[in-house]
């Protein structure tokens, strides 16, 4: 594997028969640099001194001076038993024994007599799956270091702004924090009372940053004033420490978070005093969250050793002398011997932090040049990216001439690629589209409500594109437009539409062309009238759509036509047909069916509600009068639907027998079907 | 003799040691070992001067020994004792001591005479 040449990993064989280890030695010297340890005192000897060094222990259990078992019990004392894996081999085959073995954190339990390709394959497999998890553990540590940065670097910048706004010194947050440090490490080592963690000690630290976060709810006046405050005053000046916890309190979605209780212990009662004669709860003794005493204690030892408008600083023996005096409030002794043990140490960091001062506005330029800088590689690289995708939108949009939108529900906004804007004559982007005054005149008052009732509803996640071919008017001109949308789902359950993409693609000439060629195949062209066959589509509709309607179907034919050819002229005869389909158009109504169904063969249907009789009178004179010098006349025979679900066929055939009735009666006239005839 | 004739010689299972070692350089070189582990002297002596803490480690590694190089008969004997030493009680050494003795006193024959061959 690569590496292994230039690392070898070390593993660390213990056993009291030098035979046993020559074995184990003798199978991984080739791969492994093997240490022996000839007992278990030896092993926890060589452990402590270069444990580091070991990918790997290899373990027996019965040994003189200290056994396995021991060996196995202070590795978890020292908790090097986390990151380094035991393998226990032994001759001990009792459950119990195993048992205990893995329950101590043994990683693998190897009977005796082994098979040497077995142990060499179970060696290898341990120290890559824990190399493997030494990494990973490597990479999330740094992620919570980064975290951790993170955090502090905010906390910071908090602060300082709060401290920008009292006027005091840059480094008093800095200060309180290295004293809160200190004393929190003394106070853990002299008792475990309380169990302060690493951890927590961090969060402690972190935590005493917000100390005075109150101030910003107090009156600048006050707050900033040089003289002595008045008792009114003083009394303002007090509630900085409720108006902080009542903030962080405040801060409902990070309640549970560590770092905002320590705060709000901080800020809430770094004014208490150990002997309940503080403010705001007069909390006594250790009622006092050790957090709060040890801030309160931090904060007066910087501000004695520190200038103020109204003191000079004292310096750091006065300081620690008033203190223990009890001259600047009441401590926990207990707190008030770790400062004075601490006193050189922490004397000694304060300098170090003046010494590095930094004016406010640098720190301030080196956060923000902190943060540009760690996002910078991703973010930079996105925003190009999109830039490309944004050009290359825009681009393909002019060259459509397509209307693209998106309408983002949640802000109610409408935008419009640039070209589309220009058609609508409105700007790219409108908020609340529906009350648009130029797209109501455009679309129509209701057009958003239609659309909202016609498509949000219809659509879901799994089908969300809709299309739909209509016509609009749009830049004063009424075209076919193919409305093609796409809804945009939201993660939430249940899903929402977040917004709608989509475009208007002019298809008006394609559809008119469509249109054109669909209407010649279903009419006459010489009348304007339906042909037979566009007839037939026609009727079948209207008796599908509309089953429960009464229908009357007419057919006839212009007597005596023959004649009129032969006697004007086929052109006489075409204008005659054109004048029959222009009578019949003048007296009926649009939704009735008339066609020209053959050479001089016509048919009407319509709908009635009142008797026929006095209607077919009406358009039979209505045909009926001379063109020209011909005498035209019509023999008609009529048929109604008797009953609903009649077939097209079914009526034609009976009316078509009523115009053989009448024409054989002598034409010029129309007749009713009558079920004698047949 | 050759190594296998060692084995038969001792109480030994010569094909299982070395389908788990895989090399007879390895197990020879293991065998040759064997006589100079101090282990036997140690039970010895701590039987008779009455340790029994120490004599179960010193039959335990016997055991352990014999188990690693495939001498079947003192391991067995040798794990016999072990147990009967096991929990500090010395009382049962004297029934499996001598089994032990023997099958020691056997091996380590057998090797010297491999090695003298060699």
């Amino acid at each position: 594997m690569k590496g292994q040449e230039t690392q070898r990993e070390s593993i660390l064989i213990v056993d009291d028969s030098e035979m046993n280890r020559s074995i184990l030695a003798d199978m991984l010297l080739d791969e492994f640099d093997i240490t022996e340890a000839e007992d278990g005192a030896q092993a926890i000897d060589i452990l402590q001194r270069e444990g580091g060094k070991f990918s790997l222990v290899l373990l027996d259990i019965v040994m003189p001076n200290v056994d396995g078992f021991g060996v196995l019990l202070e590795m978890n004392r020292t908790r090097a038993i986390e990151d380094l894996p035991v393998i226990m081999i032994s001759s001990e085959t009792a459950s119990a024994q195993i048992e205990r073995a893995y329950e101590l954190g043994a990683t693998d339990f190897i009977i005796r007599p082994f098979d040497a390709a077995i142990v060499h394959r179970r060696v290898l497999n341990t120290i890559l799956l824990y190399t493997k998890q030494k990494k990973l553990i490597g990479i999330i540590e740094a992620q919570i270091n980064e975290k951790e940065q993170n955090n502090s670097l905010m906390v910071d910048i908090l602060s300082h702004i709060v401290e920008f706004r009292n006027g005091e010194s840059g480094l008093h947050i800095l200060h309180v924090r290295t004293i809160t440090d200190h004393l929190l490490r003394k106070l853990a080592k002299k008792t475990d009372k309380y169990a302060l963690t690493d951890w927590e000690i961090s969060i402690i630290g972190m935590a005493s940053a917000l100390h005075d976060i109150g101030k910003i709810g107090i009156d600048d006046k006050i707050l900033n004033k040089p003289g002595k405050l008045t008792p009114e005053e003083f009394a303002v000046m007090k509630t900085h420490s409720m108006i902080g916890a009542r903030m962080l309190e405040g801060l409902t979605v990070h309640k549970g978070n560590p770092l905002i209780r320590k705060a709000y212990e901080i800020c809430r009662w770094h004014h208490e005093r150990y002997d309940g004669r503080g403010y705001p709860d007069g909390l006594k003794g250790d009622e006092i969250p050790i957090s709060a005493q040890i801030v309160a204690l931090a904060d007066v030892y910087d501000a004695l050793t520190s200038e103020r408008v109204y003191k000079p600083p004292f310096s750091h023996e006065a300081a620690l002398q008033m203190i223990q005096n009890g001259e600047c409030g009441a401590f926990n002794p207990l707190l008030l011997e770790c400062l004075s043990e601490e006193a050189e140490l922490i004397r000694a960091s304060l300098a170090a932090e003046a010494g590095g001062r930094i004016p406010r506005h640098e720190i301030r330029n080196f956060t923000d040049a902190t943060l540009h800088a760690k996002g910078t590689s991703a973010s930079d690289r996105t925003l190009k990216l999109l830039d490309y995708e944004r050009m290359k939108f825009n681009f393909y949009a002019e060259l459509t001439e397509e209307i693209q939108f998106e309408y983002i529900v949640e802000s109610d906004l409408l935008k419009l690629s640039p070209w589309g804007a220009k058609k609508f004559g409105v700007t790219t982007e409108i908020v609340c589209p529906a009350k648009s005054k130029e797209l109501c005149e455009q679309l129509g008052a209701a057009w958003f409500e239609g659309l909202r009732a016609y498509y949000f509803k219809r659509i879901t996640p799994e089908n969300a594109e809709f299309h739909h071919e209509c016509l609009l008017k749009i830049g004063g001109e009424e075209r076919w437009y193919n409305v093609i949308m796409r809804a945009m789902f939201t993660d939430d359950i249940p899903p929402r539409i977040g917004s709608v993409i989509g475009k208007l693609v002019d298809i008006h000439e394609v559809h008119t062309a469509m249109e054109e060629l669909r209407e010649s195949s279903i009419r006459d062209p010489l009348t304007g009238l339906l042909n037979r066959a566009g007839a037939l589509e026609e009727i079948e509709q209207k008796l599908k759509n509309y089953p429960e309607r009464k229908y009357t179907l007419a057919v006839f034919d212009i007597d005596k036509f023959k004649n009129a050819n032969d006697e004007y002229g086929h052109l006489f005869g075409d204008k005659v047909l054109c004048e029959v389909a222009e009578r019949v158009m003048h007296n009926t109504r649009a939704g009735d069916v008339c066609a020209r169904i053959g050479g001089d063969e016509f048919l009407i249907v319509f709908e009635h509600t009142v008797e026929i009789q006095p209607i077919v009178a009406r358009i039979f004179h209505a045909i009926c009068g001379k063109v020209g010098d011909f005498d035209l006349t019509v023999s008609m025979g009529i048929a109604e639907m008797t009953e609903e679900g009649e077939s097209y066929k079914e009526i034609f055939r009976r009316a078509d027998l009523a115009l053989y009735v009448c024409k054989n009666a002598g034409r010029a006239s129309y007749t009713f079907y009558d079920p004698s005839m047949e | 003799m050759t190594l296998q004739e060692c084995y038969l010689a001792l109480g030994g299972n010569y094909d299982d040691v070395i389908g788990r070692l895989r090399s007879e350089r390895l197990v020879q070189k293991f065998v040759l070992k064997f006589p100079a582990d101090g282990s036997y002297e140690l039970l010895l002596s701590s039987v008779a001067s009455g340790n029994a803490e120490e004599a179960f480690r010193a039959a335990h590694t016997i055991k352990g020994m014999c188990q690693n190089l495939g001498f079947s008969e003192l391991a067995a004997s040798s794990s016999q004792l072990t147990e009967a030493l096991r929990g500090g009680d010395l009382s049962g050494a004297d029934a499996y001591l001598p089994a032990v003795k023997r099958d020691y006193e056997r091996t380590v024959a057998a090797i010297k005479e491999f090695e003298a061959n060699l």
